[in-house]
């Protein structure tokens, strides 16, 4: 026991004394989650509109006023003709034309129907398809409002409740995948440099002609990177709470106890890359490609799971970065319990045992 | 020029025979090219529909039928009362809830009125926006066919309706790929080739091959230039593989020209590497120096405007997308491929990422010291 703590705490002088090191790897999380927090929104703000209006008259004047007068949109371009329309579009200015047909108004009231088109970049089909969306609901509650004075007979009232963010702030959205996603990077790479880095040294022969089994020179490798994530995650989650004004609804010991589960999870993909790894760049590539994209794709916070092919679908599942994803937002913003998230705990608890099982077999006491 | 000629025989040398790099310059980004575009389809469908009927009547029937034969929602919970669906909710069963209060039908029909509850589960705001939008669209349309059922023509004329056409232009199908593999194609490049060059003098000088170096008569210049040269030539080969996937796998033309895109992805690529060779002349580890590179390109990517719109940024982030490379490079892909912008339309962002090479390179060569 005594030699296992001397390797623990030689592995920490390692990271101590490399104070740009240490530096970078608390920091990073820190800067990341405050500007991934604040700037990573798909929330549609003041969207520029240009718009055709053929008409002119009041009821065109009253939808366009509207348009703008919502946070979506601001209505930066009066153009005259189709051809315009394309021109500002292609110089990347606006994200969506309004055209008002001639006689609008004269339509609406004598005829009662009218046409108004919507034309969307979407080049973003994304954007596109929100603005279109949120365009067509003002013009919508204009009619409705035109409709009101005439007490329709037959009416549904529809109320509407968004249940745990009222405020539709992407922010409940996005700081629980910024979490899995920094944490897992970060976790595993770190982990990753550090055993290949004593093979590329040439570090490594001593380590193993020393009397430690594999199995603790890999727990002793990993416990001072697991403190240090663990003040990472301390440190993101008072900046969520405080910074990013994100609540934790639910139990913090859960929070935090699922939270070192998913770093020990990422620590042992770390020490399985390095296993594989000879040099210290093939390690930190394969790390970067294996886990940046996959876990930023397929956690479920930027692109909803249940419309990908079945076969990414399926692959989503073995992404540990889904599964706590879905913890921490049944915890943090739902306020759930364990008894919500045991399915997503133990499939995490598996996933670490298997990798650690993995890495250790995989250990080779031997220089090649 | 003859010492240029031998840095890059041995830089080509170096990087060639290493088989890893072959494995992660060429296979990794091509192997994810195929399998990711796939995954990154933000449309809004398969919205979980969980109703909550305590009227069973024949209105709330043909109501919840209309709104699954929409497309937009798959009825996912059907449960007794509104608790039972909300722990649905909780369970990730149903991200919206319609609950039709008890005496629906008798209501509408003979007091003229009746509500409806709906509840959405706002974590993803735009899920829940678009979904709750959906959704009422639906019911007003219902609403209109309960009227035209109930009210003779002579008394009541049809109110008057605004008829909104949607137009999509430059991607009609609303094909998400074509719009997403470009842009991974970009995230791919950066990442490679601002990590290989960042990790690249510093490897000499953390396995002390620096010294040769440094003790041979090669001028500063020649030297960065030769690290950079070999990064350039391959960076350029990955993007051509790339282009080619796109165009025969996904069935991307361009409207544009391809010879824009090279101009203008190898000036590109001379910021990206300039950037890695920089931190490189910084670093005194490859840990440093990658978590560095890995850190900037990480923010380069995420804020680059391909995954949310840097319009809906708060004003301070959208200025430090100024400064993003990768923002420049997505715009441009965007603008040559979807619109068939030409190399007129796309020079200011020439110009910002000629700046940033001319401006990292620069600075790269200077603050290389031939001395430790």
């Amino acid at each position: 026991m005594k030699q296992f703590f001397i390797f623990v705490k030689k592995e920490w002088l390692h990271i101590w004394r490399d104070r740009r090191t240490l530096v970078i790897l608390i920091g990073m999380p820190i800067v990341q989650i405050v500007l991934y927090g604040f700037a990573l929104t798909n929330e549609v703000k003041n969207s520029r509109v240009a718009v055709f209006d053929q008409s002119n008259d009041d009821a065109t004047r009253a939808i366009i006023q509207e348009i703008n007068a919502s946070r979506y949109f601001s209505v930066t371009d009066y153009v005259h003709s189709y051809q315009a329309i394309g021109a500002t579009f292609r110089k990347g200015k606006i994200r969506l034309a309004v055209v008002f047909p001639q006689d609008f108004q004269n339509d609406l009231l004598q005829r009662n129907t009218a046409e108004v088109q919507l034309i969307a970049d979407a080049s973003d089909p994304n954007t596109a398809n929100t603005l279109t969306n949120y365009a067509a609901a003002i013009i919508n509650d204009y009619q409705q409002r035109v409709d009101e004075n005439r007490d329709l007979p037959y009416t549904i009232k529809t109320q509407l409740r968004m249940l745990y963010n009222p405020e539709l702030k992407s922010a409940y959205n996005f700081v629980p995948g910024v979490m899995a996603l920094v944490l897992m990077l970060v976790c595993a790479m770190m982990t990753s440099i550090a055993i290949v880095r004593e093979k590329e040294l040439g570090t490594m022969e001593v380590i193993l002609v020393s009397p430690l089994r594999p199995f603790r020179v890999i727990i002793a490798k990993t416990i001072p990177y697991l403190a240090v994530s663990i003040l990472n995650i301390a440190c993101i989650l008072v900046l969520s709470v405080y910074v990013l004004n994100v609540p934790i609804n639910g139990s913090l010991l859960l929070l935090i106890a699922e939270s070192v589960l998913f770093i020990v999870t990422a620590l042992s993909i770390g020490i399985l890359i390095s296993n594989g790894a000879r040099t210290q760049q093939s390690a930190m590539f394969a790390s970067m490609l294996s886990l940046f994209l996959p876990t930023l794709l397929f956690s479920g916070f930027l692109f909803p799971i249940e419309n990908m092919p079945w076969p990414l679908q399926l692959i989503s599942n073995l992404v540990p970065a889904k599964w706590y994803y879905n913890i921490v937002e049944a915890v943090m913003i739902k306020g759930l319990g364990f008894s919500a998230i045991w399915k997503e705990t133990l499939i995490l608890v598996a996933m670490t045992v298997f990798l650690l099982g993995l890495s250790i077999r995989n250990f080779k006491i031997r220089l090649a | 020029m003859r010492t240029l000629k031998f840095l890059l025989q041995k830089e080509f040398r170096q990087i060639l025979r290493d088989p890893s790099i072959f494995r992660i310059l060429f296979i990794a980004p091509m192997i994810q090219l195929l399998i990711l575009p796939l995954a990154a389809d933000y449309q809004i469908k398969n919205i979980n529909l969980g109703v909550v009927d305590q009227d069973h009547s024949q209105y709330s029937q043909i109501l919840v039928n209309k709104i699954v034969s929409s497309g937009y929602f798959k009825l996912k919970d059907y449960s007794a009362s509104f608790p039972q669906a909300l722990h649905a909710m909780e369970l990730d069963k149903a991200d919206v809830i319609l609950e039709i209060p008890a005496h629906f039908q008798r209501d509408l029909v003979s007091r003229d009125a009746a509500p409806l509850f709906i509840a959405a589960n706002a974590i993803n705001g735009i899920k829940a926006g678009l979904g709750t939008a959906y959704i009422q669209q639906i019911i007003q349309h219902y609403n209109q066919d309960v009227r035209t059922q109930w009210i003779q023509f002579p008394r009541y004329a049809p109110q008057p309706t605004i008829d909104v056409e949607y137009s999509d232009w430059y991607n009609p199908y609303m094909n998400y790929q074509f719009f997403m593999v470009p842009g991974i194609l970009v995230m791919l490049l950066t990442i490679i080739g601002s990590n290989f060059a960042a990790l690249n003098i510093v490897k000499e000088k953390e396995l002390g091959t620096i010294e040769q170096i440094n003790v041979s008569p090669i001028k500063k210049t020649y030297f960065i230039l030769g690290k950079l040269i070999p990064f350039w030539v391959l960076a350029l080969v990955v993007l051509t593989l790339g282009l080619t996937i796109a165009r025969f796998v996904y069935g991307i033309i361009p409207l544009g020209h391809y010879i824009t895109i090279y101009i203008f992805s190898a000036v590109y690529l001379l910021a990206v590497l300039g950037l890695g060779l920089l931190l490189s002349t910084y670093a005194q580890t490859q840990q440093q120096s990658f978590l560095v590179a890995f850190f900037i390109t990480m923010i380069f990517n995420i804020m680059s405007g391909l995954f949310t719109p840097i319009e809906s940024m708060p004003h301070w982030a959208q200025v430090i997308t100024w400064f993003n490379p990768v923002a420049y490079f997505i715009q441009v892909m965007r603008m040559v491929i979807l619109k068939g912008s030409g190399l007129s339309d796309i020079r200011n962002q020439l110009f910002a990422v000629l700046g940033f090479a001319v401006f990292l390179n620069t600075w790269a060569i200077l603050n290389y010291r031939k001395r430790t």
